[in-house]
C-alpha cells in the first residue's frame, strides 16, 4: 500500500517535470504539442481510492495551468478524465474489469490501446474546447485535438515502455 | 437526516467531481475575461523560479543569435549617431522626442508561449524593479506586449499574439490609425483593424504604434503591410501586418515606464469625479 502511494507521488512529480521542461516546448508545426502528463491518470492503480484520484488529478491540472498561464483548462480536462476513467475501463476491458488485475504497463494489447486512445481523446477534446472557448474555431479545435492526440499517444506509449522494460 | 448522510456517502465521488469541476470551470471562465484571475499565473514563486532555471540552460543555446542581434543593434545605433538628421526641417510639434518621457527597465524573457490562442510571456523582473501592470514591453525590433500581472521578482506579459490584446497603431506615413489584434493563426502576422478607407495603404508600408495609447510612446515599430482587404460588414480596411519581431524567439526586452501615465489617469479620474 505504502509503496504504491510512493510510486504515485513519484510519477506525479516526474511526469509534471518532464511535461514542463521538455514537452511544453515542442510546438511542432507551431501549435502541436503532446501532453503525456495525463499518463498519471491513465496509470493510476485500478482498484484504489477514486476520491484520491479525482483530487490529485485536479491538482495535477492546476499546476499545469500555473505553468501555462491558462486559467483552469488543464484542471477541468484532468478532473473530467479522472471521473470518467471507470467508464472507459468498462468500455475497453468489458464489464468485469474490477475483478481482473489490469496492468497497463505490460505488452500492448488492443484493449490497452483502446483505453489509452479513448482517455487521450476525452482529455484533449475538453482541453481544446475550453482553450478556444468560441464556436467559430470548431475546425481548429478538431484539428488540434486530432494531431495532439496522435502525438500524445505515441509519446505515452514510448514512456510506458521506457519505464517498464519487458521482463524476460 | 440519515437518508441525507447516506446519500452524501453513496455519491461522495460524484459530489467531489462536481465540486472540483465547478472550481476549475470557474477559473477557466475567469481567465477568458480581460481582467483575469491573478491566482493561477506564471508570475508566482514556484513557476517563475522553475522557468528562470530552464531559461538559463536555453540561453546558452541561443547565445549566437542574441549576439548577432546585439551587433545589428549596435550598428544601427552607430549609424544613427553618425548620420544625425538635419535640423533644418521643422518636425510636427507632437512628434518631438521628449514630449512623452519614458523610462526604461531592461528585462529578460524567461518563458515564451506562442502555441495557443491566448499567449503570455514571463519576465524576470517584477515590482521590486518598479514594474507595474499595463506598462508596455518592446525590444530592439518592435513591440512585444503589455504587462499583465507582477510579483516581487517576476511579471507576466500579454503578448501581441493574444486574441484579447488590442493596441492602438497607425500608418507611419499618414496618421490613419486602427487597432492591432491577432486572429490566432500565424505567429508571424497580426491584423490591423478599423482602418478608414480614406487611408492610402500600399504593400510594404510601415506600421508603428499610435499616439492615442498611454502605454506605448508614439512611433515604435510594429511591422510592414503584407495584404489589405475590406471587411464586408463594416467596410473598413483590415491590414495583415508582417511583424518585424520573431515572436517565437525573444531574449532581452525593454519595459517602458511612462511618466505621463499616472498624470493622465489622475486627470481622467478627476474629470469623472466632478
Amino acid at each position: 500500500m505504502n509503496s504504491a502511494l510512493l510510486v504515485n507521488i513519484f510519477r506525479f512529480i516526474m511526469l509534471l517535470a518532464i511535461q514542463i521542461v521538455i514537452f511544453n516546448n515542442m510546438n511542432f508545426l507551431g501549435y502541436i504539442s503532446p501532453f503525456p502528463y495525463i499518463l498519471y491518470i491513465i496509470l493510476y492503480p485500478v482498484n484504489s481510492n477514486k476520491a484520491g484520484l479525482i483530487i490529485s488529478s485536479f491538482f495535477l491540472g492546476l499546476i499545469m495551468d500555473m505553468f501555462c498561464n491558462s486559467g483552469g483548462i488543464h484542471a477541468t480536462a484532468c478532473v473530467v478524465l479522472a471521473y470518467y476513467r471507470p467508464y472507459i475501463f468498462k468500455f475497453s476491458f468489458g464489464l468485469s474489469y474490477e475483478y481482473q488485475t489490469i496492468k497497463l504497463n505490460e505488452s500492448l494489447t488492443p484493449e490497452r490501446f483502446s483505453f489509452i486512445l479513448v482517455s487521450v481523446l476525452i482529455h484533449h477534446i475538453v482541453l481544446f474546447v475550453l482553450e478556444a472557448f468560441q464556436f467559430k474555431f470548431i475546425w481548429d479545435i478538431l484539428l488540434r485535438t486530432l494531431f495532439s492526440s496522435i502525438f500524445t499517444i505515441i509519446t505515452s506509449i514510448i514512456i510506458i515502455y521506457l519505464i517498464k522494460p519487458n521482463k524476460r | 437526516m440519515q437518508q441525507i448522510f447516506n446519500f452524501l456517502i453513496r455519491n461522495s465521488n460524484r459530489l467531489l467531481f462536481l465540486l472540483l469541476l465547478g472550481i476549475s470551470l470557474g477559473l477557466t471562465i475567469q481567465s477568458h475575461s480581460y481582467h483575469r484571475s491573478k491566482i493561477i499565473s506564471s508570475a508566482n514563486f514556484l513557476s517563475g523560479g522553475v522557468y528562470e532555471k530552464i531559461n538559463r540552460i536555453n540561453e546558452y543555446l541561443n547565445l549566437q543569435a542574441e549576439n548577432d542581434e546585439l551587433v545589428l543593434e549596435n550598428a544601427r545605433l552607430k549609424s544613427l549617431l553618425f548620420n544625425k538628421e538635419d535640423t533644418s526641417k521643422l518636425p510636427l510639434p507632437d512628434t518631438i522626442k521628449g514630449v512623452k518621457p519614458a523610462d526604461i527597465i531592461v528585462s529578460k524573457v524567461i518563458h515564451n508561449a506562442y502555441s495557443t490562442h491566448e499567449n503570455f510571456l514571463t519576465l524576470n523582473s517584477g515590482s521590486n524593479e518598479g514594474v507595474k501592470p499595463d506598462m508596455g514591453v518592446i525590444n530592439s525590433l518592435g513591440i512585444v506586449g503589455i504587462i499583465d500581472d507582477t510579483s516581487p521578482r517576476y511579471s507576466t506579459v500579454v503578448s501581441i499574439l493574444n486574441m484579447k490584446s488590442r493596441i492602438n497603431a497607425k500608418l507611419k506615413k499618414s496618421n490613419h490609425f486602427g487597432s492591432l489584434t491577432w486572429d490566432g493563426k500565424s505567429t508571424g502576422f497580426v491584423q490591423l483593424r478599423d482602418v478608414p478607407r480614406l487611408a492610402s495603404v500600399r504593400k510594404g508600408d510601415t506600421i508603428v504604434t499610435g499616439g492615442q495609447s498611454v502605454i506605448f510612446p508614439e512611433g515604435i515599430n510594429i511591422g510592414t503591410v503584407e495584404t489589405i482587404y475590406q471587411e464586408r460588414e463594416t467596410s473598413f480596411y483590415v491590414i495583415k501586418v508582417k511583424l518585424f519581431n520573431d515572436m517565437t524567439n525573444l531574449g532581452h526586452v525593454y519595459i517602458i515606464k511612462s511618466k505621463d501615465r499616472e498624470e493622465l489617469i489622475n486627470l481622467e479620474n478627476k474629470e469623472k469625479n466632478e
